[in-house]
């Protein structure tokens, strides 16, 4: 049975690890807001990007000339996995659940006797796949200075990528991230950049696309503004998982937060309970000894 | 009154603009051209260059480094990078002909001997420069 005063040190103890997950969540809160501000506003141009680079593809994708990293390199035996974490913990299942789905996949992709390669971006996911996979490891990014994503952040990790790619290291990448969908659910999903898959992108939009796609004058030709806007396509993608993560781990934090801030209180409802009932326990026994010591007398 | 169209203006990060004009000033990548309501559907990649906005409330300028424009119904540019041009200074715009100067040099580097890739990365370092006298801050002379 723990003394009084031990009782008495826990509450407050949980009490402070309350006020910090407490603080933690309306942070992670501020922070979503932000997160989701950025994902709006950059999802403009990725739509316009995507359509034009659907009706591009549509119109030059069959040919022979068609470039690389729109037809890929005819194989798939090396496979670039950018997986896309985030720098810090303490937001559930969030991190985990991307590198749950990163593991799966390189297993899946060594059992068919491919070679596997690794990219991580974020601190988190390279801890949790080094023990399996850390032979694997090919680069790393870190974001952890970066309070703001940018469009450069992007453009840095896609220059990485496509020199790769140039170098001849690897036949497909594929992206892992978590999307949004809101704060309690975020999916982690697998997304393929080289060889870029527009039609797949924008299925719903393909039929219309295609109609219009006849009527493009291109200045200076197709194959030159595919060409060009190819790596751009790349930077675009990775830059909306990247946003689409940050949106993700705040309201995975969000709500671990609000979980956390939730049990502490239990606790220490519980504890305050705990606490009295020791306390009258502790009154009822000096009682008793003083009437049992007055009738002795 | 002139026709107008719908002209939108967007970066990677945000929408910069967006509403009815009446012409458009682009720095196609083969040359400079302005589009008006009924132009024929064309898609242009841009050189590093000015964009000027012609709309009912007045005149707008832009400063692009690249993207691409795709002309339709309305218009759409989407730029790499696109700044306001009262929010180009000095310091900014050292920035970004010191950016094109960075990926000349890479390029360089990357191939020795092929002349293509580094040749158009030269032309982009000098639209840039270019640039410079346009909106009257002096271009710090490049190193090629």
């Amino acid at each position: 049975m723990p003394s009084l005063k031990d009782l008495k040190n826990r509450i407050s103890s949980v009490k402070n690890t309350r006020k910090i997950t407490k603080a933690m969540q309306m942070v992670a809160a501020a922070k979503l807001r932000r997160a989701q501000d950025a994902a709006e506003q950059a999802r403009p141009y990725a739509e316009r990007f995507n359509a034009v680079m659907a009706s591009l593809a549509a119109s030059v994708g069959g040919s022979d000339t068609a470039p690389k990293l729109l037809a890929g390199t005819g194989q798939d035996k090396v496979q670039l996995l950018i997986v896309m974490t985030a720098e810090r913990g303490l937001c559930g299942g969030f991190n985990s659940s991307i590198v749950k789905l990163a593991r799966s996949h390189a297993a899946k992709l060594k059992s068919e006797g491919k070679e596997v390669k690794i990219l991580t971006v974020g601190k988190k996911g390279r801890e949790q796949l080094k023990r399996d996979w850390g032979d694997a490891f090919v680069g790393h990014v870190d974001l952890s200075d970066v309070k703001r994503i940018g469009y450069a952040d992007a453009q840095g990790i896609a220059k990485d990528v496509l020199t790769r790619f140039d170098n001849g290291e690897f036949d497909v990448a594929t992206l892992f991230y978590s999307k949004f969908h809101s704060v309690i659910s975020q999916e982690p999903l697998t997304q393929q950049v080289i060889p870029a898959d527009y039609e797949s992108a924008t299925d719903d939009e393909a039929p219309k696309d295609q109609s219009e796609a006849a009527l493009y004058d291109y200045e200076p030709d197709e194959e030159a503004i595919l060409a060009d806007l190819l790596p751009r396509g790349v930077a675009t993608q990775i830059f909306a998982a990247l946003l689409e993560n940050g949106a993700s781990e705040q309201g995975a934090r969000m709500s671990a937060m609000d979980n956390a801030t939730r049990n502490a209180g239990e606790m220490i409802d519980k504890l305050t309970i705990e606490y009295n009932r020791s306390r009258q326990a502790v009154i009822t026994n000096e009682l008793i000894e003083i009437i049992s010591g007055a009738e002795a007398l | 009154m002139a026709d107008t169209m719908q002209f939108d203006l967007v970066s990677p990060e945000r929408r910069l603009m967006s509403g009815e004009v009446t012409s458009v000033l682009i720095p196609g990548a083969e040359g400079d051209l302005t589009i008006m309501a009924n132009h024929a559907p064309l898609i242009t990649t841009l050189r590093p260059g000015i964009m000027t906005v012609e709309g009912e409330k007045g005149t707008s300028q832009y400063i692009v480094t690249g993207g691409f424009a795709e002309i339709g119904e309305s218009l759409t540019v989407l730029a790499e990078k696109a700044l306001p041009r009262e929010d180009v200074d000095q310091e900014t715009y050292e920035a970004l002909v010191q950016e094109a100067q960075d990926a000349y040099h890479q390029t360089k580097e990357a191939y020795e001997n092929e002349p293509g890739p580094v040749d158009d990365a030269a032309k982009l370092l000098n639209d840039m420069v270019a640039i410079g006298g346009h909106i009257g801050l002096s271009p710090k002379q490049p190193n090629l």
